[in-house]
């Protein structure tokens, strides 16, 4: 090949680089994802007039039943930050707020396991920044997220809440959460590749977290059950953290924050490091995995 | 090329390209199967679908990629696509549009106008570019009415109108097509094709993958023909054609070749069977329209009179195509002696239909033909190459001509 051979391919520039997780245009990768999750969520409120609904239906219902239960015959709302013998008031509302929240976490991680499998197509006759798919159902988890925390907020308000200035602490909580739900979107999805029983796995898995973080059981509860050395180890999990900091921060003071409960706010840095930790590490088997997914599908 | 002398610099080049698939020869899908059988190797196979693969393509070039089902053409288009990493270096200088297949990523609850803004979003376009598009995507689709349908409600060639319409209306300067055309009905594809005559006119640079060689001749520049991963030719679109039916038909002349079978009752041999070309020459390829020979040698085993020699030629169907013998021209075909070897030849213009032939050949005393020495059959198969194909039996010039019967003016059409 003659014509092959003269061309000066040094002049050539760049060769491609095939299928990557990212992009070197950022903003393509932003206007990606958020329109995928847009486009998404309308679909799901547009779809059926009740969609919002719909939305909401879940955790309410979810809420109703664990309220009668836990304050009308169990007495866990009960507990060293209500007054004594006495149900804390806003037990109501913080359970609300961790059960929205976390399934904020349940629904970003686990819409996420099968998507880049689901999204085959896709991934196989059009050449994109791959980490939008992951990405793109936490946003959407976000957006959900946004709809239902509207209603929190107008049941702590209902509940008695006055609006206070730790209510700004709200991004941050919800920061530290979906860092740690996209890093596990990330993971999770790319190990769904090789792995097809990850998706039953970790089904469970959040089943299991949900009951092992502070949904239901205030942690004043537990702490008293675990002692000071399991509670540290306990609050690694940024999802109990952000829980703890959410009934503190959003509904009311008189449960410890998450440092108080601590003993200082250094050891806060312990959640977030997993937090960070695992973004980096699903970041990096994602962007490991990504230039050969198409061929693994 | 001349066209790369004036522009020293290719669009598109790939250079030593291979591709290897892993194949695992047990699916292990599951972590269960992991932790059960820890120390399980697990074996690859490995299937090479691009072996060193190099060209260039000129701005402006209507480049076109041939080959069988799994000749590794579309991998090929994958990999420059970026959509497959593969070994070696591919360069693309200028905005690629890949368009593999029709509506890839519609999503059927949303309407036209969400699913071609997304459709442009993830082809790489702004979000203010993916707007603008979109009138323009609608208007070629001829679907102004129906912008705010979902796109379940649009009928199945309202969805196709509306696939094709996003994936031509790109601003790419380098576009990869695939061979999205197999789908849909006559007029439709004259309106791809129509496309493909203005984007070659534009002077967009298309690579396009194909085994339709009609296509192909059509609108490639050039074109490149892989067999099995590797190059087998690249240059002239019509040389491609040729040498894909070869290909295709001719690929294992040995394989096709079986032990020849015989029957009659052995006063004469059928040795050999083979066909010839123009010049003289052997070949089991014969491209359509040249002269073509079939010559059979005969050996007699004992002395015979005026002997009948017959030849049909027979197809993939097993349909006698053309019949020949010796009978219509010498009735008297002369005195042949015991150990006589005697060639039989059967010249005639190649009219045959591509495809494979196999000759059969009989021999028989003198009289109706029916008394046979030997009948061989079989033994020896050719190939005739062609892009011209009608579909008939055979390609016969034909002159066709349109008049106008009720007119008073006929006018009238050669062809």
């Amino acid at each position: 090949m003659s014509a092959v051979d003269s061309i000066p391919y040094e002049a050539l520039g760049r060769p491609i680089r095939g299928p990557e997780a990212l992009t070197s245009d950022w903003s393509r990768l932003w206007h990606l994802t958020f329109n995928i999750a847009r486009m998404q969520w309308k679909l799901r409120f547009f779809g059926s007039a009740l969609g919002y609904f719909w939305q909401l239906a879940r955790p309410l219902m979810m809420f109703a039943v664990l309220w009668v239960f836990f304050t009308k015959i169990g007495h866990i709302g009960s507990g060293p930050d209500s007054r004594p013998g006495q149900p804390n008031q806003f037990y109501g509302a913080q359970l609300l707020g961790s059960i929205v929240l976390f399934t904020f976490f349940a629904e970003a991680t686990g819409n996420a396991v099968k998507s880049v499998v689901d999204n085959e197509a896709l991934v196989r006759k059009i050449q994109f920044p791959r980490l939008v798919i992951p990405v793109s159902l936490v946003l959407l988890a976000l957006f959900n997220l946004g709809l239902k925390l509207l209603v929190v907020f107008i049941f702590t308000l209902a509940a008695g809440v006055h609006p206070m200035l730790s209510w700004l602490e709200l991004p941050l909580i919800v920061a530290l959460l979906a860092v740690f739900a996209a890093g596990l979107a990330m993971l999770l999805s790319s190990l769904y590749v090789y792995f097809r029983d990850i998706s039953p796995i970790w089904e469970v898995l959040s089943q299991v977290l949900f009951y092992a973080s502070p949904v239901i059981i205030p942690l004043t509860t537990v702490q008293a059950k675990l002692g000071p050395a399991l509670l540290h180890i306990y609050m690694l999990s940024p999802i109990a953290t952000a829980l703890q900091q959410f009934r503190h921060a959003i509904v009311t003071h008189a449960t410890p924050s998450a440092a108080e409960l601590l003993g200082g706010n250094l050891p806060l840095l312990g959640p977030i490091a997993i937090a960070l930790a695992t973004f980096a590490l699903g970041f990096v088997v994602f962007n490991r995995t990504a230039p050969y997914v198409a061929e693994n599908l | 090329m001349s066209s790369q002398v004036e522009n020293p610099l290719p669009a598109v080049v790939a250079r030593d390209v291979s591709k290897t698939f892993r194949i695992p020869e047990q699916q292990v899908h599951t972590l269960k199967e992991r932790a059960l059988h820890p120390r399980r190797k697990i074996s690859y196979q490995t299937f090479r679908a691009l072996n060193h693969v190099s060209f260039a393509v000129a701005p402006g070039e209507f480049f076109g990629i041939a080959g069988r089902n799994g000749s590794g053409k579309s991998t090929m288009l994958k990999c420059i696509a970026g959509i497959y990493r593969c070994a070696g270096e591919i360069w693309c200088r200028g905005r690629l549009s890949t368009f593999i297949e029709l509506g890839v990523g519609f999503n059927l609850d949303l309407a036209a106008r969400d699913n071609v803004i997304m459709n442009g979003l993830m082809m790489g376009l702004s979000p203010r570019q993916a707007r603008k598009r979109y009138d323009s995507v609608i208007e070629f689709a001829e679907l102004e009415e129906f912008r705010d349908l979902k796109l379940k409600n649009y009928s199945s060639g309202m969805q196709v109108r509306l696939a094709f319409s996003v994936a031509i209306q790109v601003d790419a300067d380098i576009m990869l097509i695939d061979e999205v055309f197999a789908v849909g009905d006559a007029a439709f594809q004259q309106k791809c094709f129509d496309v493909f005559t203005r984007l070659r006119d534009q002077g967009k640079t298309i690579i396009f993958v194909t085994h339709d060689m009609q296509s192909l001749q059509r609108f490639c520049h050039r074109a490149l023909l892989l067999e099995r991963g590797s190059m087998v030719h690249i240059g002239d679109p019509a040389d491609v054609a040729d040498q894909y039916l070869e290909i295709n038909f001719g690929r294992h002349p040995d394989v096709a070749a079986q032990e020849p079978a015989h029957a009659g009752d052995g006063d004469a041999r059928v040795a050999d069977v083979w066909v010839e070309d123009d010049a003289g020459q052997r070949t089991s390829a014969m491209p359509q329209g040249q002269r073509l020979t079939l010559r059979a040698l005969v050996e007699f085993m004992v002395d015979v009179e005026d002997p009948q020699a017959s030849i049909y030629v027979l197809n993939e169907d097993h349909v006698a195509v053309l019949v020949a013998g010796t009978g219509l021209k010498f009735e008297r075909s002369g005195q042949f002696a015991a150990g006589d070897q005697v060639l039989f030849s059967f010249t005639f213009d190649n009219v045959l239909a591509p495809g494979r032939y196999s000759p059969l050949v009989t021999l028989a005393h003198r009289g109706a033909g029916l008394d046979v020495m030997d009948r061989y059959e079989r033994g020896f198969s050719f190939v005739v190459s062609g892009a011209g194909a009608q579909g008939g039996l055979v390609d016969l010039p034909v002159n066709v001509e349109i008049e106008r019967a009720n007119a008073g003016v006929a006018q009238e059409v050669q062809a």
